[in-house]
């Protein structure tokens, strides 16, 4: 058991043990706590697997970014813990569903290598090589994923903007 | 440049280029200024005469305590830190037999000096009055009485008041009409 | 294991002495800028402690030090202990990717004057920044007050809008240095600095960290007349210090980055590399100080347009020419 693998476990029982508190907790600013915990060590892990740029924009975007948001509106809007069963029946049986065919496919992974030797590959990736991939090879992927966010960004403002001047009362209109 | 809302909008931003540019020149020639701040324990700022701190119980100008233990500024006072016990001398005149005033309480308002019938009680500029010790702002009548008029210097009660005590018998004080002899004011 | 073994130590002593410098600078820039305010404000600031009050921040530290460390009954408290370290930590973190001189020569090995040159830095950077919120926010509410939690929502909408601007105006920066590694960003200035060729960018960075740090016209996070002290209004003693020594470090750091994206890092004539960052460093913090005893506070409403309507979009015209001039 080298340094690394040791480092490996280690951040996987700390991802496995925060995601579970995040799903777990009743107070929403926990859980978004223990949810950036996870990211925290994802990016580690990343890190760890020699993918510094993906470790770093893991914690900007994730941690830095959308978790912050998450916080902003837990704070906002003040959510009482609620006080009924964690998991209703209704969740509960997607969930039994989605972690059985989990466990069968990792079963199958793990017995079909023992070696644990696959065809996987450090992802080394210095930024230039992932930005010319993404950006040379795959730049449609990349135009019609943020044309998708274009219009859920005008979608947002037209929904929450200011209603229609023509449903205010004339007075108003001046303004 | 002859869009009228194009220079307007260049317009404003320079306006508030110069405005922001007007306020760092002036904090800037600030810089060279010279402080104006008063340095306290080195320089004492001489206070008016009539700013509000330490009280005193202050004399005629004949030297007798002008305090007549009316009990006006005790009454008035909002946080109830002045007391005494009033008594009288053999020629009527009152007095305090004592007097006291609790320092650790009193908010320096000027109640009291408003009060006070006689200009007796009064406020001093000397507000250095800190003690370690709370006990030691209880202050007793002895440590008040001072020996001048403070910031009236002629007022003398006793002169005015119509009570006949040291300073004249009935109809010899100031202002006052002669004692009325009853036996030939008959009708 | 004899190499390793020096690496480690000459390591270990660069943490501690870019550590202590930093700290010792966080100190005393307070004093700085009490001293520097109160004469912009026609007054002489500190001046009992000492000499000049030299010794202030000592007196403040000690006071800090000894003062008792209120933890309010309803706060969360876990959350609410942890908080000021993660401001002051990020804070710190944030400079050890800041190249501070040229390699010097000890002993026959190389000693490069960085503590970590990774090729990612400058996404550390911002990572370390963004996860500076946190302890704004989650102190704000943690401390379960109205006035903390009115200050962490104002501190987290305000940092991740102004996040944007930052990132989107070092990226022309990136573009004319080709690499993400400060070491190599300082490099590529050897000749000119980039705030010649990139002034808008400049000010943009500017605006934008120095709303990053909190700092007026930006502090509506800790608006003192309306809200308290906003997110730290429930803390005291030490770990009120711990947000007092984030902030003051975050001038610095903000001043060196400054230094290494715009001004040329450590290069400069005749004196050594440190010093000359060192120069810039606090040549920005006294620009800070100078507008700080300027410009009132902005508003809620301002500070949102300023940031979303006018920097994001001017970051990114300038994204856009910068890349057509590398192109051509």
């Amino acid at each position: 058991m080298t340094l690394y693998s040791i480092l490996f476990y280690i951040l996987a029982a700390v991802i496995l043990a925060s995601t579970a508190m995040a799903i777990t907790r009743r107070d929403m600013v926990h859980a978004v706590i223990y949810l950036v915990v996870s990211f925290f060590g994802s990016a580690l892990l990343f890190y760890l697997l020699g993918a510094p740029l993906l470790a770093a924009l893991e914690i900007i975007i994730y941690a830095g970014a959308i978790m912050v948001l998450f916080l902003f509106i837990v704070m906002m809007i003040r959510i009482r813990p609620s006080a009924g069963r964690l998991l209703s029946r209704v969740q509960l049986l997607p969930a039994i569903v989605m972690s059985g065919l989990y466990v069968v496919v990792g079963a199958f992974m793990v017995t079909g290598d023992t070696a644990g030797r696959g065809d996987f590959q450090p992802a080394v990736a210095a930024p230039e090589t992932l930005g010319q991939y993404v950006f040379q090879q795959h730049w449609v992927t990349v135009e019609i994923a943020s044309l998708l966010l274009l219009v859920a960004l005008v979608g947002a403002m037209i929904i929450g903007g200011k209603s229609p001047p023509e449903s205010h009362p004339p007075v108003e209109e001046k303004s | 440049m002859s869009d009228p809302k194009q220079t307007s909008w260049l317009g404003d931003i320079l306006g508030s280029v110069s405005a922001m540019a007007g306020g760092f020149s002036t904090t800037f020639k600030h810089l060279f200024r010279k402080p104006i701040t008063e340095e306290y324990p080195e320089y004492k700022r001489p206070l008016p005469e009539r700013s509000r701190a330490r009280i005193i119980l202050t004399r005629d100008p004949d030297g007798d305590e002008r305090c007549v233990a009316c009990y006006l500024c005790s009454a008035a006072c909002p946080v109830s830190c002045i007391s005494m016990q009033s008594t009288e001398r053999e020629d009527g005149r009152r007095y305090a037999a004592w007097f006291r005033i609790n320092f650790g309480r009193c908010i320096y308002c000027g109640l009291c000096e408003e009060a006070c019938p006689t200009s007796a009680i009064q406020l001093t500029p000397d507000f250095e009055n800190c003690r370690r010790d709370i006990l030691t702002m209880v202050f007793e009548k002895e440590d008040l009485l001072v020996d001048h008029g403070g910031k009236d210097k002629t007022y003398n009660f006793y002169r005015y008041a119509g009570v006949v005590s040291g300073k004249g018998g009935k109809g010899e004080h100031v202002k006052e009409k002669k004692a009325v002899d009853v036996k030939t004011n008959l009708p | 294991m004899i190499a390793w073994l020096v690496g480690f130590i000459v390591l270990i002593v660069k943490i501690a002495v870019v550590l202590g410098t930093l700290l010792f600078i966080a100190a005393y820039l307070v004093w700085v800028e009490r001293k520097l305010l109160g004469r912009l404000q026609v007054r002489l600031g500190p001046n009992r402690a000492g000499k000049f009050g030299l010794l202030q921040p000592i007196a403040d530290s000690l006071k800090m030090l000894t003062k008792e460390d209120i933890v309010p009954e309803a706060v969360d408290r876990t959350i609410f202990l942890l908080a000021p370290a993660v401001v002051a930590l990020t804070a710190l973190l944030m400079f050890a990717v800041v190249p501070f001189g040229e390699d010097i020569t000890l002993g026959g090995r190389p000693i490069p004057l960085v503590i970590s040159d990774i090729n990612v830095a400058l996404l550390f950077i911002f990572a370390m920044s963004s996860l500076g919120v946190y302890g704004v926010a989650l102190g704000g509410w943690a401390s379960n007050s109205k006035y903390s939690l009115l200050g962490g929502i104002r501190g987290a909408a305000q940092m991740i809008s102004y996040e944007l601007s930052i990132g989107l105006s070092l990226v022309p920066v990136v573009m004319l240095a080709g690499s993400f590694s400060l070491v190599d960003i300082v490099a590529a200035q050897a000749r000119y600095p980039y705030v010649l060729v990139q002034p808008v960018s400049f000010i943009i960075f500017f605006i934008s960290a120095m709303a990053e740090s909190k700092r007026i016209p930006f502090d509506l996070p800790e608006a003192e007349n309306e809200l308290g002290a906003g997110f730290h209004t429930e803390y005291s003693g030490m770990r009120f210090g711990l947000f007092f020594i984030g902030e003051y470090v975050h001038i610095q750091v903000l001043g060196a980055l400054l230094a290494v994206f715009f001004l040329g890092g450590w290069h400069g004539p005749y004196l050594p590399g440190p010093v000359w960052l060192l120069i810039k460093m606090m040549a920005v913090a006294l620009v800070m100080i100078w507008i700080r005893g300027t410009l009132p506070r902005l508003r809620y409403d301002q500070l949102m347009a300023f940031g979303w309507k006018i920097l994001v979009p001017a970051a990114l015209i300038n994204i856009v020419i910068t890349g057509a001039f590398v192109l051509i």
